[in-house]
């Protein structure tokens, strides 16, 4: 750790870098099977700092997962090391991690009979510190839901109740894993909001997605993975600012002559800084100046004899930081 | 951040988690309309059919084929007879089929039968006890509608033991069988379900202790078992007059100490299965032969001696044995004591096991 020093501002003689909320180095986690079984994570730094909202963004199967379960300490690493709120899991302190650990795991289903105040309750007690089970209920907006069955919620509702229910420990760290996935827009936006008062409060949030809307909303800070691996990090204005592009032409083009349009003679055109093929969207052309570049790109589709079948522009976001990275798209399978 | 967020210590109006838990357990439970049903009225209706089918019935009377009308008119009004005139050939062809007990051919003052014998024959098969009693007791009323007296005045004085019916040996195996059936599926389906919809793992996620899960499991076992029992053995009551001779202590240490025993084999059971069906297919395997050996339905007296100590250390054996001691009244640790340790040490034994295969996720 050199160089820690530097990184402290303060005055008051405090050499110390402010402990991290949660970090891992080297993180590697394979689940055996055929054909040697499957590298979920493959070597992984993380830090999480205090305050922040850390987002893991990712496409299905990126790892996203098999990390914050790692993180939450549900899950067993190969190698590595993982240190949650200046602890170590498996030292004996573990049930003290989790009294200031706040969690919700994708695709828990919580029990269908009980009502939403039940259900805060059973949570409730798990924990020796919080607020009381009114004030959880409040805070995820589900004050009028109070005595509604699980069975009879929405998706949006259930999804605020698991937040309740992570929200219950009153949490220093609070996990979130995928969260929105599967709710309607509305709904999403219901979620984000309770995060945000959480974020408000000061609380620390891990959040994975594969929605870049939801990453460049909530995060402070992302790590972009695929296969198992970081393969950028920083803000949301950052990774975008990293593609030297304020917009982005979509162009798509069939012709017999399609392959004579190449990445090296688009990248040179006036106006654009590169441009990336896509397998199932076509050219995804980097553009600083669209005034300039559009008259250029369409003269070389023409130069190409390629004919033009889709063409629109559109700011620049965190999927094509993402699509610029891997040449897939978030969502695609 | 603290300072901006209310620190409170305690439970925000939660109780102790292990209460919460069992509370959880009971109002799911509740709520649960065919767990009722499969717990409470199931039992009872299964006690309400074989209790009628193998209700005690007034003993039948013999039926007597007689070939004479003056004879059938004299045995008309006699005891315990049912006579019916009938011809030689019809009347032995019922008796074969038993349809008669006894068929009596000729009669006084008719026709000498053929031959020298006597002119009554009984027709009776020797190898039926009761065609055997019905040739006796149409003879004694035959001889007596023809003038005999009996020399020596006698009474009747029949014995009823208290306790020996069927009925009375079928609810306290109905109470086990219940016992046994409610708290495995109860457990079994419940953790199941709970582990395939990653709830297991949500709360694997919380500091709660693991123990505490297993044991609400067990806690609201013991609660809803009380309940249990007292439907089941006051219907029994109510409706056949089934009585407990022990005293309810008793009968409260038998049902502590088999939910115990089958609450630990239900969460064993339960510690690892990812689907329903696996689930089902172990508590099969564990209850079928419980339900054929341990003594529900009938005596398990009836195997052979050599496999009465391996029946008697099931523990719906253990249950079962159990439940009818109180039932007849015996004394209370020399009746149920050693039941009641294999039924703890069953309990003891699952419960630890399944705290050391339980699967969270």
């Amino acid at each position: 750790m050199e160089g820690t020093s530097l990184q402290t501002g303060h005055a008051d003689g405090i050499t110390q870098r402010p402990q991290p909320a949660a970090r891992c180095e080297g993180l590697v986690k394979r689940y055996p099977g055929a054909d040697g079984g499957v590298v979920a994570v493959a070597g992984l730094d993380l830090e999480v700092r205090r305050g922040e909202c850390f987002g893991l963004l990712g496409p299905n199967g990126a790892g996203k997962t098999t990390t914050v379960e790692i993180l939450e300490g549900l899950t067993v690493p190969d190698e590595g090391l993982v240190e949650v709120l200046g602890r170590r899991w498996g030292t004996g302190h573990d049930r003290e991690i989790r009294q200031q650990l706040g969690i919700q795991l994708q695709e828990t289903q919580l029990a269908d009979k009980l009502t939403v105040a039940e259900t805060v309750r059973l949570f409730r007690s798990f924990y020796e510190r919080g607020p009381s089970v009114d004030e959880v209920i409040a805070l995820a907006r589900l004050v009028d839901k109070r005595s509604a069955r699980v069975g009879k919620l929405s998706g949006g509702q259930k999804q605020r109740l698991a937040l309740a229910c992570a929200l219950a420990s009153d949490p220093d760290l609070l996990f979130l894993d995928e969260p929105t996935t599967g709710l309607d827009p509305q709904a999403r936006l219901h979620v984000w909001e309770v995060v945000e008062e959480f974020l408000g409060r000061g609380g620390t949030v891990v959040l994975t997605t594969h929605y870049m809307e939801e990453a460049a909303r909530l995060c402070h800070r992302i790590a972009i993975i695929d296969h198992g691996r970081r393969i950028a990090l920083g803000s949301p204005e950052e990774l975008v600012a990293g593609l030297d592009a304020e917009q982005i032409l979509e162009v798509r083009a069939v012709g017999p002559s399609e392959n004579a349009l190449a990445a090296a003679r688009l990248a040179a055109l006036p106006g654009v800084t590169g441009a990336d093929a896509h397998e199932s969207r076509g050219w995804m052309i980097r553009v600083r100046d669209v005034a300039a570049a559009l008259p250029a790109v369409l003269a070389e589709l023409d130069r190409s004899g390629a004919r033009l079948e889709h063409l629109a522009t559109h700011q620049a976001t965190l999927e094509d930081v993402f699509v610029h990275l891997t040449g897939r798209g978030l969502r695609d399978e | 951040m603290s300072d901006q967020r209310e620190q409170r210590a305690g439970r925000g109006g939660a109780l102790h988690p292990l209460a919460e838990l069992t509370r959880v357990r009971l109002l799911e439970f509740r709520r649960e309309p065919e767990a009722l049903f499969w717990v409470f009225v199931f039992p009872v209706l299964l006690a309400v059919a074989l209790g009628i089918a193998f209700r005690e019935k007034p003993p039948a009377p013999y039926q007597v084929g007689v070939t004479d009308p003056a004879v059938a008119e004299r045995l008309a009004d006699a005891e315990a007879l049912e006579v019916e005139p009938v011809g030689l050939g019809e009347g032995l062809d019922a008796l074969s089929r038993g349809r008669f007990d006894v068929v009596i051919e000729g009669g006084v003052g008719s026709e000498v039968p053929p031959g020298d014998g006597p002119p009554v024959r009984y027709h009776y098969d020797p190898m039926r006890p009761e065609s055997r009693a019905g040739q006796l007791a149409a003879d004694r009323a035959l001889q007596r509608a023809f003038g005999r007296s009996d020399p020596v005045p006698t009474g009747l004085d029949p014995v009823v033991v208290a306790g020996s019916r069927y009925i009375d040996f079928l609810i306290p195996g109905i109470i086990g069988m219940n016992l046994m059936g409610s708290s495995l599926w109860g457990i079994g389906f419940s953790i199941v379900v709970a582990r395939t919809r990653k709830l297991l793992k949500r709360f694997a996620a919380t500091p709660m202790h693991r123990s505490h899960y297993l044991l609400s499991y067990v806690l609201s076992r013991l609660l809803f078992l009380v309940l249990e029992v007292a439907a089941v053995a006051g219907l029994g009551w109510w409706i056949f007059g089934v009585a407990i001779h022990g005293s309810l202590a008793a009968v409260l240490v038998v049902t502590v100490a088999s939910a115990l025993a089958f609450a630990g084999l239900g969460l064993f059971l339960a510690a690892r299965p990812e689907t329903i069906e696996a689930v089902s297919g172990w508590m099969n395997l564990v209850m079928l032969p419980q339900w054929l050996l341990s003594g529900s339905f009938f005596s398990y007296e009836r195997f052979p001696e050599a496999v009465w100590p391996f029946i008697r250390a099931l523990p719906l054996t253990a249950t079962n044995d159990a439940l009818r001691a109180v039932y007849r009244g015996e004394p209370l640790l020399a009746g149920i004591g050693p039941e009641v340790a294999i039924l703890v040490a069953w309990g003891v034994v699952s419960l630890a096991l399944a705290v050391r295969r339980f699967r969270w996720q």
